[in-house]
């Protein structure tokens, strides 16, 4: 089943796993250990973000003996590539920001 | 006529009718949730929304307002982007329910033709990265 645009903003919602996407769609193939590298995450952590990567499709995995290789799905990005999709994650966040400046006014 | 399509986001607002179509017609209120503007509620009035730039797009929307029927319905214009300009329109929708406003926004008008242009080969992923992180942040920090 191929990823929803909310997924895909979970994935790419945070800073390490955008940095871990953005090294393998300029890089190409990793291995866990190299992506570990100068990270400062530890080598679990590099893992369960790459899963989160993996689940939202954005990258895929080969295992070659006791190594895994990592690479970037970047057509996992396409569902973000529509106008519509931007703008409904746009207004839904804008409708949060209207209702809370509702909150704040008199009456 | 080529087919467009419509995003629609709908919400119910704990506040009367009157209290939500200030939040979307007076301007220092209007900035407060969406962007900065120089909106009047005129129908025929030209405005713009304004935010911080960001690659492939200079943060302006160029506005005309179509439609005022105060409390219950509003309208403008939408036209974004550089070059290839997105023409879409925004109607917003109130009406009173139970405990306050049932709020829907319309934005009607996007083509087949916009997906391409967002994910087309001049359009790299690393803009809608970016564009996303904007999205992302909030777009509009004062």
């Amino acid at each position: 089943m191929p990823a929803t645009a909310p997924d895909l903003f979970t994935a790419l919602g945070d800073p390490t796993r955008r940095a871990l996407f953005e090294r393998l769609s300029r890089e190409g193939e990793l291995t866990v250990r190299v992506l570990t590298g100068p990270s400062g995450v530890s080598q679990p952590a590099v893992s369960k973000h790459l899963g989160i990567l993996k689940q939202a499709g954005l990258v895929h995995d080969r295992r070659d003996g006791r190594q895994t290789h990592y690479s970037a799905r970047p057509q996992a990005l396409k569902p973000l590539g529509d106008w519509m999709t931007l703008y409904g994650a746009f207004w839904r966040d804008r409708f949060d920001r209207l209702e809370d400046l509702l909150n704040r006014m008199d009456q | 006529m080529s087919e467009t399509r419509t995003l629609v986001v709908e919400r119910l607002m704990p506040h009367p009718p009157e209290k939500v179509w200030r939040a979307l017609t007076q301007g220092a209120l209007l900035e407060d949730w969406l962007m900065k503007n120089d909106f009047t509620a005129t129908v025929g009035a030209r405005f713009t929304f304004r935010t911080q730039p960001m690659p492939h797009w200079n943060g302006v929307v160029e506005c005309e307002v179509l439609a005022v029927e105060p409390h219950q319905r509003l309208s403008y214009s939408w036209n974004a982007g550089d070059g290839k300009k997105l023409y879409t329109t925004v109607t917003w929708t109130l009406t009173p329910v139970e405990g306050g406003t049932r709020l829907r926004m319309e934005q009607s008008g996007f083509g087949p033709q916009d997906d391409n242009n967002y994910k087309g080969a001049a359009y790299g992923w690393q803009h809608m990265i970016e564009a996303l992180e904007k999205l992302l942040l909030g777009l509009a920090p004062a």
